[in-house]
């Protein structure tokens, strides 16, 4: 093993539905978002998803998206001409220069996860990078509630790395090693990551083994989360999306404190979670594009 | 009458011994993680220093975020309590007090007398603390102690987008990247924190004279950020970290 | 206001914005609800911070917002409102005639 540990380790992707013939469909749109960790891309031809590419985000917005779609659309057969309009979102979707509308990632992420889960969906939790997001919606993936924490880094990606980082423990197997504890501790009392990495220190100073201060992490994450939730009207049909969604630890700790389990993907579905933004966002653009040419 | 005050701190323990009103001795330990030492261990500095004993000392008064620690104190009294009885104690025109340390940052509106009479606190937050500097010099691998004078040297402003330190930390590792000077970046970030001081003075409502206490009141670069913010003349103790165990030495003589 | 009489003919969605945060010294949240807005921009000038501006959300309605720009600073932006200083009345609260905003403290 080398001394160098990348705690924060995926994979760049790509997807063709071998079911869709684009030269058949009607209308192609694509959703591109471009978030702070990774860009996605999602192409729609007429109601199926055609293929998607999901990539590291860059220095810059528009080439950050421009790489997203092109990986996208890798191997298609389709060009950009293809594509009939385009819809951005996410962090960077304003320097989106190929994109026809900015659509938030609020109302894209409730369109996505409505088309992933299905129409039972009613509360989005999406634990990012960067942010953390909560929101209530409609049977039609409508936005009927929501709020966007993005000042602070307790709750999101970020404050997870740090403490990976803290204990030398790479970030995908927090989880599974926040389990191992023979006994659950209580959570770690302070909220701002600052302050949590202090206090952890100072456990593992008392004796506390890495998965017990790992469990105490994890369980306040997941409490913390929870009162997010209960600001926008929590209802049981609940689902998660981002990085967080992948970490056991958090996951297995918030179901038990919700007392309910998350929806569980539908078995025939094939695209990572991570994709629902950019998914919304074909959404949108194929109604904007449906909207336009009825007004000719 | 001899008195003592001890302010148990997140970072730091601070006992100030107190005779009729003039200041005997005072000592300085860091708290490390077990505050009830670092306590013991301060006022014994203080004692020797002062060439006293234990059983000289009338009334001990402790203060501070870890006051319940301190087995040996008589009583204690709130950070704001203290604070603002501190600062009148060395000046009585002292009506907004400002006190930053490493974990929480507090403004208080004190009386003639130095009794509060209203006050916001900035916890559990570290974006509001000294702990946000010293995160920041950390992330610009500058020494906590020259983050003032180097932030004085800067020759222009530059927006810190963050609140959260964690975030702050990154944005501050781009700019070294993109070639800001150090110098930029360090005002950038005392700019940072003392707009969120200011705007909780401001919540106390800001009145002459200001008084600036606490361990951050040492930076300058700080206090010169402040001073902007505040648009105001804020007067700085000699010995800034001292106020609050001074406070408590002072209320534990009436 | 036109986009708001089209609520009547197209099924529009409404939903409460929380725009704000919450951290380890507590939540800071204004929240406006989107059917009670009326986009007016009565809020707009009341604010003495200026933090609203009204805008056209993502289903194409017209509403107030909070500022990008001041999302993040709430606790700050917002403290000389808070009932702490002795400010009662908050002054968006009493410009918004159909009462469409709410504060977390």
């Amino acid at each position: 093993m080398t001394t160098q540990v990348e705690y924060w380790r995926w994979t760049e992707s790509r997807y063709t539905n071998p079911e869709v013939d684009w030269r058949k469909a009607s209308t192609i749109t694509a959703g591109i978002d471009v978030g702070s960790v990774s860009s996605k891309a999602a192409v729609m031809a007429d109601n199926e998803i055609l293929a998607y590419g999901l990539m590291r985000t860059g220095s810059n917005s528009p080439d950050s998206a421009l790489n997203a779609i092109n990986r996208a659309i890798e191997g298609t057969g389709l060009t950009m001409k293809d594509i009939k309009f385009i819809v951005g979102t996410g962090y960077g979707r304003i320097n989106i220069p190929f994109a026809g509308k900015a659509i938030t990632e609020i109302a894209c992420h409730a369109r996505g996860a409505n088309y992933i889960w299905g129409p039972v969906v009613r509360t989005i939790l999406d634990m990012g990078g960067q942010d953390c997001k909560a929101i209530h919606c409609d049977e039609k993936g409508k936005v009927t509630a929501f709020l966007m924490n993005d000042k602070c880094a307790a709750g999101t990606g970020r404050g997870m790395e740090v403490f990976a980082d803290l204990l030398q423990v790479p970030i995908t197997q927090v989880g599974e090693m926040s389990l191992q504890v023979d006994k659950e501790p209580p959570p770690v009392s302070s909220t701002c990551v600052v302050f949590a990495k202090s206090e952890g220190i100072g456990l593992l100073r008392q004796g506390w083994s890495k998965n017990m201060v790992l469990a105490a992490y994890c369980s306040a994450m997941a409490h913390r989360v929870v009162t997010l939730l209960e600001r926008i009207g929590m209802e049981k049909e609940f689902v998660l999306t981002g990085g967080i969604s992948k970490n056991i630890g958090v996951v297995s700790r918030l179901e038990k404190e919700l007392g309910i389990q998350a929806v569980p993907l539908p078995k025939d579905q094939k695209f990572d979670p991570q994709l629902a933004g950019a998914i919304g966002g074909a959404l949108f653009a194929r109604d904007l594009l449906a909207k336009s040419r009825k007004a000719f | 009458m001899i008195t003592a005050g001890i302010d148990v701190g997140s970072k730091t323990v601070k006992v100030v011994i107190l005779q009729d009103g003039k200041i005997l001795a005072r000592s300085l330990v860091l708290t490390g993680f077990e505050q009830g030492k670092a306590a013991e261990e301060a006022f014994a500095l203080a004692l020797k220093q002062a060439g006293l004993s234990a059983k000289d000392i009338q009334k001990v008064v402790a203060t501070g975020a870890g006051r319940t620690s301190v087995s040996f104190a008589t009583e204690s009294v709130s950070d704001v309590a203290a604070d603002a009885r501190g600062a009148v104690f060395i000046n009585p025109n002292a009506r907004t007090v400002i006190d930053v340390g490493a974990e929480e940052g507090r403004g208080i509106s004190t009386d003639t007398r130095g009794k509060v009479i209203d006050f916001a606190v900035n916890e559990r937050c570290a974006a509001g603390a000294g702990t946000f500097t010293e995160a920041m010099s950390r992330a610009i691998e500058v020494k906590l102690e020259d983050m003032g004078e180097l932030s004085l040297k800067s020759t222009q402003e530059i927006p810190l987008n963050a609140q959260c330190a964690v975030f702050a930390e990154s944005e501050v590792v781009s700019l070294v990247h993109a070639k800001t000077s150090k110098e930029d970046i360090a005002r950038a970030i005392h700019d940072g924190i003392s707009n969120r001081i200011a705007a909780m003075a401001r919540r106390v409502g800001v009145q002459n004279d200001i008084v600036l206490i606490g361990g951050v009141a040492r930076n300058k670069g700080f206090v010169a950020s402040l001073k902007r913010q505040l648009e105001a003349d804020i007067k700085i103790p000699d010995e800034p970290e001292y106020v609050g165990a001074l406070g408590a030495a002072v209320i534990a003589a009436s | 206001m036109l986009s708001r009489l089209g609520r009547f003919f197209v099924l529009s969605t409404s939903y409460i914005a929380n725009y704000g945060y919450a951290d380890g010294s507590g939540e800071y949240y204004v929240s406006i609800d989107s059917e009670k807005c009326n986009a007016c921009g009565e809020c707009i000038p009341a604010c003495p911070m200026h933090i609203f501006q009204v805008e056209e959300d993502d289903y194409g309605d017209m509403a107030a917002v909070v500022k990008e720009s001041h999302r993040k600073s709430l606790k700050y932006v917002c403290a000389p409102c808070k009932p702490t200083s002795g400010v009662r009345n908050l002054p968006c609260q009493k410009a918004c005639k159909p009462g469409a905003i709410v504060h977390s403290w």
